[in-house]
């Protein structure tokens, strides 16, 4: 029954659904996309370069992995809170703080998946590529090249890690209506008034983008192999 | 190199995309009103037509960040935001005092009952007053559900109890930590009983079992205030825009929009200023 009324509920998506699932995916699209820049330098250091305290950074790359985003959203807070040192830009409660916090809360995800992607890869491909006196960026290249599905992956994971995430995006963005109200945002808020088939349809309207993100990324990817 | 195109195309569509949307939202903090309240005013609905009344007539973005009452104090001691609507006259008082706020309005009122399952395990359905009631359930240890958040209905209730004479411990005090709906929700699912501010119990009514079993006592008035954040401690905040807010509210235009507010037919607030 609830199922039903969930998926009626889907079909007949209003402009608020609409509007805060395109707010959700924005944000998520956005925190991803600034979290792979640095994700992609730092995890292709990691991977083909060797220098003291390596390992230190990989073991805590991947413990952050396991980081709540209340924990994240905390720390945030604190920074950009009007008390706290970054508090005269006035980020709290904007979309730029759930920026901020996806962002941080991707980084680790995505660094430590393509370092494990491309360290698989390129130990054999530079010794082969090293016989042939390649040069840096083309050798870089053909890495990227060699592991793009498992760094696409890498992406992917961030993305949903922080599309799905509700913590950083109820304590920064506040759930603002209109502004900073997200999907799960809103399944909380739903829940908590007893409305369980609204916060449902969101659900799986979460899954819905989420995988039509996956698909269009993947598909694309692969079928050019 | 089809493949890079793809990509590039697809980060140029969701680049472009996001940058639009940030366009359309106006980040310069002058022009939106940051306003924290309680999960009653947001939960019951009537946030969502008193602000855009609101909006219309001064053309100010209200943004509702909708948190218990203690934590509506702590951002705006903070600064966090620019104007606090809540319900713990104490605890404003306090807020006001320490110069944290300033130009204190009421603005409504309700008032609280003491909610339970139809059976009444620890009948409590002839109590007149709020201290029988507790005690009654503390005595034959009936679940009660705490908010525990440090709201303004958990204020209350703290005040209750001691006004009681009752130190709640035990399995059957059970505190949540969540707004007054999910209290609501689970007070209904585990049949126990509850303090709960009246406007969230009407509008959650058609949802749950619970039945108004403690109503009427003075202890269970329920004023709401609103009050901007001190500007001069704040320089950064919206004080014009809060000003703006608290006369708009207690006009008489936005007192009647609180009069007239009904959910299922029953009127939630009482407008406080112009009666």
């Amino acid at each position: 029954m609830v199922f039903i009324k969930a998926l009626t509920l889907i079909l007949s998506a209003d402009r608020e659904v609409i509007f805060i699932s395109m707010t959700s995916l924005s944000m998520a699209v956005t925190s991803t996309i600034v979290a792979t820049i640095p994700a992609l330098l730092l995890g292709t250091t990691l991977s083909i370069k060797k220098f003291p305290g390596k390992s230190i950074i990989i073991i805590i790359l991947n413990s952050l992995m396991a980081m709540p985003t209340v924990v994240i959203g905390l720390m945030i807070y604190s920074l950009i809170s009007r008390s706290g040192p970054l508090g005269q830009f006035g980020l709290l409660f904007t979309p730029w703080a759930i920026i901020i916090g996806q962002s941080v809360l991707s980084f680790p995800i995505i660094t430590s998946l393509v370092y494990s992607a491309l360290s698989k890869i390129s130990i054999e491909l530079t010794e082969t590529l090293d016989t042939f006196e390649t040069g840096k960026f083309k050798k870089l290249y053909m890495i990227f090249r060699e592991s793009r599905i498992a760094v696409l992956s890498a992406i992917l994971s961030g993305f949903g890690r922080v599309i799905g995430e509700v913590g950083v995006s109820m304590m920064l963005g506040g759930n603002i209506r209109w502004f900073t109200r997200t999907i799960t945002t809103t399944i909380a808020l739903e829940t908590s008034k007893g409305e369980f088939e609204l916060a449902l349809a969101l659900g799986l309207i979460l899954i819905f983008i989420s995988f039509t993100v996956n698909a269009v990324l993947h598909l694309g990817v692969v079928s050019h192999e | 190199m089809k493949k890079n195109k793809f990509l590039l195309f697809i980060l140029i569509i969701s680049s472009l995309y996001t940058f639009n949307s940030f366009a359309e939202g106006q980040f310069e903090n002058q022009q939106r009103l940051k306003l924290a309240t309680t999960t009653s005013t947001e939960n019951t609905g009537l946030l969502d037509i008193l602000i855009p009344a609101f909006t219309d007539s001064t053309g100010i973005e209200v943004d509702v960040i909708a948190v218990g009452t203690g934590k509506a104090i702590a951002l705006g001691e903070n600064g966090d935001v620019d104007i606090i609507m809540v319900h713990a006259r104490s605890r404003e008082d306090n807020f006001v005092a320490e110069g944290y706020g300033v130009n204190r309005r009421d603005l409504m009122y309700n008032d609280f009952v003491i909610l339970g399952p139809p059976n009444d395990p620890a009948g409590i359905a002839d109590t007149y007053s709020a201290s029988d009631a507790l005690e009654k359930i503390s005595k034959f240890e009936a679940d009660f559900i705490s908010r525990g958040d440090d709201s303004g209905t958990h204020t209350r209730e703290k005040e209750l109890w001691t006004a009681a004479g009752i130190t709640p411990s035990g399995t059957w005090y059970k505190e949540a930590g969540q707004g007054m709906g999910a209290v609501i929700t689970m007070t209904n699912d585990l049949e126990g009983y509850t303090l709960s501010d009246r406007g969230t119990y009407l509008s959650m009514k058609d949802k749950i079992d619970l039945i108004v079993f403690v109503e009427g006592d003075d202890k269970l008035f329920n004023p709401y205030g609103i009050i901007a954040v001190n500007p001069a401690l704040h320089e950064h905040t919206n004080y014009e825009g809060a000003m703006k807010l608290i006369t708009f509210l207690t006009s008489i235009k936005g007192q009647n929009i609180i009069g007239n507010f009904r959910k299922n037919g029953e009127q939630l607030f009482y407008p406080d200023v112009i009666k």
